[in-house]
């Protein structure tokens, strides 16, 4: 409703500098800049775990077992009499690498794959798109489980195979732009001039292809916390003594009727950041696609 | 009659490269194991000679595409193999737990659709309300609650705290029917959750496309009431996209009810699947995989049959 009144404002005001434009960006989505603010700060405390760890992670204090928050331990500690929050701190770092080396196996394979299969048209797009199909059709975390059975338990290999079970998402959307891209009067025209076709996808497929698959990457990273989470928690990622929040949950889980305080704090890091990277996504879907800004 | 046969017809044919593809991605799992493939299905204390036979026996000696040949026959008669721990059949583990998963995915499907959907239409109705803004957070919120966490908290206040619910465990639904329901009520709701959210969503942004449309505005000033434009012309339209948005949450359902099945201690095909895993039980991890796949495409070939034959833009145009 508002974007109708702001429209005639933007059209009035063509030139702006970068740095305004980001300000007034800044100040017209809060969740935005909340969601980014928090995200930075985990990074911070990621690199930081060492100097602001109140404990080692894997330090024992054997008086204290399943201790609940008191000053020296402010969450408390864990089955091991180890500190929950110095866990917590050194369990961000673990999170945030999965979270983004899933992503990142996704896109090395899913984006190259989508363009040349919108590229490359005809039959081969015909039978790649089933085998994206085919892909689609497996419950993801189950397919996770068994990739990663496969490959060896372990942080790393559960997330490349959580990115495995990604790809096909990108590459399916890659596709459909690239698709669209091709046909354009440009692209044409480049042609035209002499272009060669790697020129064409470098320079004129991927850029224009490329916006819905930032959005869906960020809300990937979400996604990909979770499945993080989630496989731990099964004890197929991440192995013990690493902290990672699904493998606290995992342990408190055990410990649930003495002490169940132990599984909130880990849950809300899971929650808060998933929120946050959702929340990303969802504000540059309507920062980066005009026709979202009606709703 | 013969048009829908057509139909019939063609949509399986979409279907059999999915389904030939699906199968050798199953077949494939095996050839990501690192070493031969014939030491991993023998397990670690088997023989020399076992190795041998195993090795002949699935065609390891043979090209990939006659193995896959063999191991297609193999599966397609009903035998998926020996677990290598239990040695029990691979199809009898999972014909024991398959309808204890079913019972938890179907349960949550039909409590995310009872709430999912009306609160997708609430919002979209009121648009731009409080109750809209109330509906769009709490999906956000949904969307991003690790499901397992939700089912930990569950458990611990509705089982542990106050005795409504069997903590672990699932009841046989056709033997024990009250037993199994409310043996699956608290994983059936921490499921239901995300698919809740996603739906609410999916409903809230498809019909408010639809209102927005220039016929609504016509049909309003023809001086229809509210609700009967929202049930003739409004949830009519989103109701093939949204049938089409239920069968693909089947594959996130089973995906969940792997990890809501190790807090429950549900005896269902998703913790055989992880237990199997972690243990190298390669076969029965084929086997599990295998089912759920099959299940998923299927039933989304049926929802793609169903919304052809209520499309009549869809039935047209084959």
């Amino acid at each position: 409703m508002t974007a109708i009144a702001q429209k005639p404002a933007m059209v009035a005001v063509p030139r702006r500098s970068r740095a305004s434009r980001f300000l007034r960006w800044m100040r017209s989505d809060i969740r935005a800049v909340l969601s980014i603010g928090f995200l930075l700060l985990l990074v911070l405390v990621s690199f930081a775990a060492p100097v602001i760890a109140p404990y080692p992670p894997n330090d024992q204090n054997v008086s204290l077992l399943l201790a609940p928050p008191d000053a020296q331990h402010w969450l408390g500690t864990d089955d091991l009499s180890r500190d929950v929050l110095s866990r917590l701190i050194y369990g961000a770092p673990n999170s945030l690498y999965a979270s983004f080396l899933a992503v990142f196996v996704a896109v090395l394979l899913g984006v190259p794959a989508g363009l040349v299969i919108g590229f490359v048209g005809g039959w081969f797009d015909e039978v790649a798109s089933r085998f994206i199909d085919a892909l689609l059709s497996f419950p993801p975390i189950v397919l996770a489980i068994a990739v990663t059975g496969a490959l060896g338990i372990g942080l790393t290999n559960a997330m490349l195979a959580v990115g495995f079970t990604f790809a096909p998402f990108l590459a399916r959307l890659v596709r459909a732009q690239t698709l669209v891209v091709k046909s354009a009067l440009y692209v044409d025209a480049s042609r035209g001039f002499g272009a060669s076709t790697p020129h064409i996808i470098w320079r004129h497929i991927l850029p224009n292809a490329i916006q819905p698959v930032i959005v869906q990457v960020t809300l990937a990273l979400a996604v990909a916390l979770l499945a993080e989470a989630a496989l731990s928690f099964l004890s197929l990622g991440v192995q013990p003594p690493s902290a990672s929040w699904g493998g606290m949950l995992a342990r408190a889980y055990n410990y649930i009727e003495i002490a169940p305080e132990q599984m909130y704090a880990p849950g809300m890091a899971i929650l808060l950041t998933a929120l946050a990277f959702n929340a990303l996504g969802e504000s540059m879907r309507v920062a980066l696609d005009p026709t979202m800004k009606r709703r | 009659m013969n048009k829908l046969w057509r139909l019939l017809g063609r949509r399986l044919l979409q279907f059999l490269p999915i389904l030939v593809f699906a199968t050798f991605v199953v077949f494939g799992l095996l050839q990501l194991v690192p070493g031969d493939p014939a030491l991993s299905l023998a397990g670690d204390y088997a023989s020399t000679q076992r190795i041998a036979e195993i090795r002949h026996e699935y065609g390891f000696d043979q090209p990939l595409v006659v193995q896959y040949g063999i191991w297609l026959w193999h599966a397609m008669h009903g035998n998926l193999g020996l677990s290598l721990f239990s040695s029990e059949p691979v199809t009898q583990l999972i014909e024991d737990r398959l309808p204890n998963t079913i019972m938890v995915a179907v349960y949550a499907l039909v409590v995310a659709s009872a709430i999912g959907i009306p609160l997708g239409v609430l919002a979209a109705t009121r648009s731009g309300s409080k109750i809209d803004s109330f509906v769009t957070s709490t999906a956000s919120m949904g969307v991003a609650l690790p499901s397992f966490w939700l089912a930990m908290i569950l458990a611990l206040q509705f089982s542990l705290y106050r005795h409504w619910f069997p903590t672990t465990g699932a009841a046989d639904f056709f033997t024990d029917p009250a037993g199994a329901i409310s043996h699956a009520t608290l994983p059936a709701i921490a499921l239901a959750v995300g698919v809740v959210a996603t739906l609410a969503r999916q409903v809230r942004s498809d019909l408010l496309e639809v209102l927005n449309q220039q016929y609504m505005r016509t049909l309003r000033a023809k001086g229809l009431s509210n609700g009967a434009i929202l049930w003739k012309h409004g949830l009519r339209n989103v109701s093939a996209t949204l049938l089409t948005l239920t069968g693909l949450q089947v594959n996130r359902l089973f995906s969940g009810a792997v990890v809501i099945e190790a807090v429950f201690a549900i005896p269902g095909v998703g913790s055989l699947v992880s237990y199997s895993a972690i243990n190298k039980d390669f076969p029965v991890v084929q086997g599990v995989v295998l089912v759920l796949v099959l299940i998923v495409i299927s039933v989304n070939l049926f929802v793609d049959i169903i919304t052809a034959l209520l499309d009549p833009r869809v039935t047209a145009s084959t």
